[in-house]
């Protein structure tokens, strides 16, 4: 005879994630990498964006990384090592985001030092949903938000603008030809995340791209501040 | 859309907590869904359909209860119900507040199960 009655359980369905996001976090503190999660729709232009970034800190003497996820191709891998900065290609295999034990899995795969890396870069799969749920361990996500798109993609996705640290305004040189709405933009993230730090940048001129990477350096300078012991291993 | 790939999370940790209680069978799962979670219901409910199958979990429903999200205002001093996800701001003072307390669950808590043998408890 069957005898229904509720069992209470109360568990995360992504605890598994969670943790693991967590496990990474504490190595990456360790190791005295900053890591920063970039998310966006496909076609913003991360990879062009984090190609002159990776040149940038290599430029200044930095070591940065970068691991790459995209559906299918090593097509982004290849075209950020032309930076010269080591680059990682996570092919999800039809996944439409990053989940935490594929970021572990690939930085076994890849098998590179953690600790001779000052910034790790975290290209997510082209999508403002899905990733929006996964932590990887990151620092810091950013979102970018290209001038073409429309205004209004933070109200459209506000999980993902919400769950994000800083927007990267990107291809901000074609703004005026594509009638791009600054004021709109600005209001739109500021009332998905109140006080969100913005930046406006350019891949193909390079600018506010020196802006952004001080803001990481004070960041990253700040982490290592906050904790201490993480330097001294 | 990862929905599904949710859903088999969900489901295998509603199987193996129902497996660990001697469960003959699940009649229902209770999971509270937070407006700030990223999961659609619709998708997350299409999913679970497929995720049970050849589970101690088939035939089983899912009851979703939506999780409005909560912010905090300094000015108020005050936690209230955001009555809209595209807008920031306390809704009794209208200041702009990103201090979440509430809405980003995603949380099974609890489970309808069929004892294989009369309960004692």
């Amino acid at each position: 005879m069957n005898n229904p009655r509720i069992l209470e359980i109360r568990r995360g369905v992504l605890e598994k994630n969670d943790l693991l996001a967590q496990q990474l976090r504490t190595r990456f503190n360790e190791a005295g990498v900053y890591v920063v999660n970039l998310v966006s729709s496909p076609g913003a232009g991360k990879t062009a964006l984090l190609e002159v970034m990776l040149r940038h800190l290599r430029e200044s003497g930095l070591n940065a990384g970068a691991l790459v996820g995209d559906l299918a191709t090593d097509n982004d891998a290849k075209r950020l090592a032309r930076s010269g900065a080591p680059a990682h290609q996570i092919e999800t295999g039809g996944n439409c985001h990053l989940e935490a034990d594929m970021i572990s899995d690939h930085l076994a795969e890849w098998g590179i030092d953690l600790s001779d890396f000052d910034y790790l870069f975290i290209e997510n799969v082209g999508n403002l949903v899905c990733p929006a749920s996964y932590d990887l361990g990151e620092h810091l996500r950013a979102v970018m938000l290209s001038v073409t798109e429309g205004e209004d993609k933070p109200l459209k996705y506000p999980t993902m603008f919400n769950s994000s640290d800083v927007a990267l305004i990107t291809k901000i040189d074609i703004a005026e030809a594509v009638e791009f709405d600054r004021k709109a933009a600005y209001t739109n993230i500021q009332a998905i995340r109140p006080g969100m730090v913005t930046f406006e940048t350019s891949a193909k001129t390079g600018r506010g791209v020196d802006a952004w990477l001080s803001y990481l350096a004070e960041r990253r300078e700040a982490l290592h501040t906050a904790a201490p012991e993480a330097e001294s291993s | 859309m990862h929905e599904l790939s949710i859903a088999y999370n969900l489901v295998d940790i509603a199987s193996q907590a129902a497996q660990e209680a001697g469960a003959s069978g699940v009649d229902a799962v209770y999971l509270r869904l937070g407006k700030l979670s990223g999961v659609e219901k619709d998708a997350l409910l299409f999913g679970y359909d497929i995720a049970i199958k050849g589970t101690l979990l088939e035939g089983s429903r899912l009851e979703i209860e939506d999780v409005p999200v909560m912010v905090y205002c300094p000015v108020c001093d005050a936690v209230s119900e955001l009555p809209d996800i595209q807008l920031f701001c306390c809704p009794q003072c209208g200041t702009p507040t990103g201090d979440i307390r509430q809405g980003k669950e995603l949380e099974i808590l609890s489970l309808e199960i069929d004892d294989e043998q009369p309960a004692y408890s």
